[in-house]
């Protein structure tokens, strides 16, 4: 890596910052969303990156837990200028939503109980639970058709409904790390298999 | 209950996979335990921020922070949601670059992947049977929310009928609009 003076490095990391709160303010719809957006910036517009390394990027921003939109600022932060790199970004992707949200929150209340207001969100419940199904139907046709995808998702599925109207506590954390276990469990019998033969 | 907060998010932060509505089953699971918000005013709270800008579960975060112990309140709850992605990240990205490519994570991964969409559909279920038809447990009668089942109808045969007619769903804001004016003409 060429050596750059402080300035340089200074500029660096304002730009960055510029550059993610400009795409935290302005991604609506979540996380892949805005991985469409952050391609168009670096990729496109800045030059910053390879499209193979913003591949590495999205894959490991999907795949690991946590907010797709801090995952890759935290990525791309540390890529382009190490550990300071990374807190830059990802301080910088949520303030917009932090401020605003902030703001919403000292007047939510009052706005609610005004009665025209109260009555369009109740309108506004039943779209979310239909916005809730819709992403899970959407993810549902993206899954692949396999017998350990079918299992685990109808498994979960019942044991979570079921669990839920005999009113018994039994955390989504479970269900997270058992399924993940099953996985491992899976792929570890199969390749015991193989290895046996 | 500043540590309460901080730690909270902290652990939804760091178990919740598959971004966005993959983090809404633990997020409510949790706020409903705590007693932080009512199932309604989560369910409002979602449409807002469905509405603003950045990643729901900072949104979400924010909120909850804000309502139950005000701006410090606020911070805490951000600051944990947002730290274990950070680590996580920081780690893959600085020593251990390769760790999608072995088998074992990626066993566990695939494991997750189903895990997530049954969630996500469950919750919608649930949040449906208590809702719309008064049924959150067994022992309830159910008392079916016909206003609610009305608006839900509309909704679905728009969508249907959208999707027909311009080959694409709905844009979610488009939705809450609509359901916004169905509640004020039918809850009038």
């Amino acid at each position: 890596m060429p050596h750059r003076t402080l300035q340089e490095e200074e500029r660096s990391l304002w730009t960055l910052f510029g550059t993610f709160f400009k795409i935290g303010l302005f991604t609506f719809g979540g996380g892949y969303a805005m991985i469409a957006l952050l391609e168009n910036e670096f990729i496109t517009q800045k030059h910053w990156l390879g499209r193979d390394e913003f591949l590495d990027m999205a894959a490991i921003a999907e795949s690991t837990p946590g907010p797709v939109a801090i995952n890759s600022a935290t990525y791309l932060g540390y890529k382009l200028a190490g550990v300071p790199g990374a807190a830059v970004a990802t301080v910088a992707v949520s303030l917009p939503s932090f401020g605003i949200i902030y703001a919403i929150s000292l007047f939510f209340d009052q706005f609610t109980s005004l009665t025209v207001v109260a009555h369009a969100f109740q309108g506004i419940q039943v779209c979310v639970i239909y916005l809730i199904f819709l992403a899970g139907v959407r993810m549902l046709k993206a899954l692949e058709r396999t017998p350990l995808n079918v299992g685990i998702l109808l498994v979960v599925m019942a044991c979570m409904i079921a669990f839920s109207l005999l009113a018994v506590k039994f955390s989504s954390i479970a269900f997270i790390l058992l399924s993940g276990m099953v996985g491992v469990a899976v792929w570890g019998t199969g390749r015991n298999q193989k290895g046996g033969r | 209950m500043l540590w309460q907060l901080f730690w909270t998010f902290l652990e939804i932060g760091a178990v919740s996979f598959g971004g966005g509505y993959g983090m809404i089953s633990l997020i409510r699971e949790k706020v409903l335990l705590h007693g932080w918000l009512e199932e309604t005013q989560f369910l409002s709270f979602i449409a807002v921020s469905e509405s603003t800008p950045g990643p729901l579960a900072i949104n979400m975060a924010t909120f909850i922070g804000s309502s139950q112990a005000g701006a410090a309140g606020a911070i805490c709850a951000t600051l944990g949601v947002v730290l274990p992605s950070f680590f996580i990240i920081l780690l893959i990205a600085a020593l251990i670059h390769n760790l999608l490519q072995y088998a074992g994570v990626n066993a566990f991964l695939s494991g997750i992947r189903p895990c997530v969409v049954a969630l996500i559909l469950a919750t919608a279920v649930t949040m449906g049977l208590s809702s719309l038809l008064g049924v959150s447990t067994l022992a309830d009668t159910p008392a079916p929310a016909w206003q609610g089942i009305g608006i839900l109808a509309a909704l679905l045969l728009l969508h249907f009928g959208w999707q027909k007619w311009k080959g694409k769903a709905p844009s979610p804001i488009a939705m809450i609009l609509v359901s916004a004016v169905l509640g004020v003409v039918v809850y009038h």
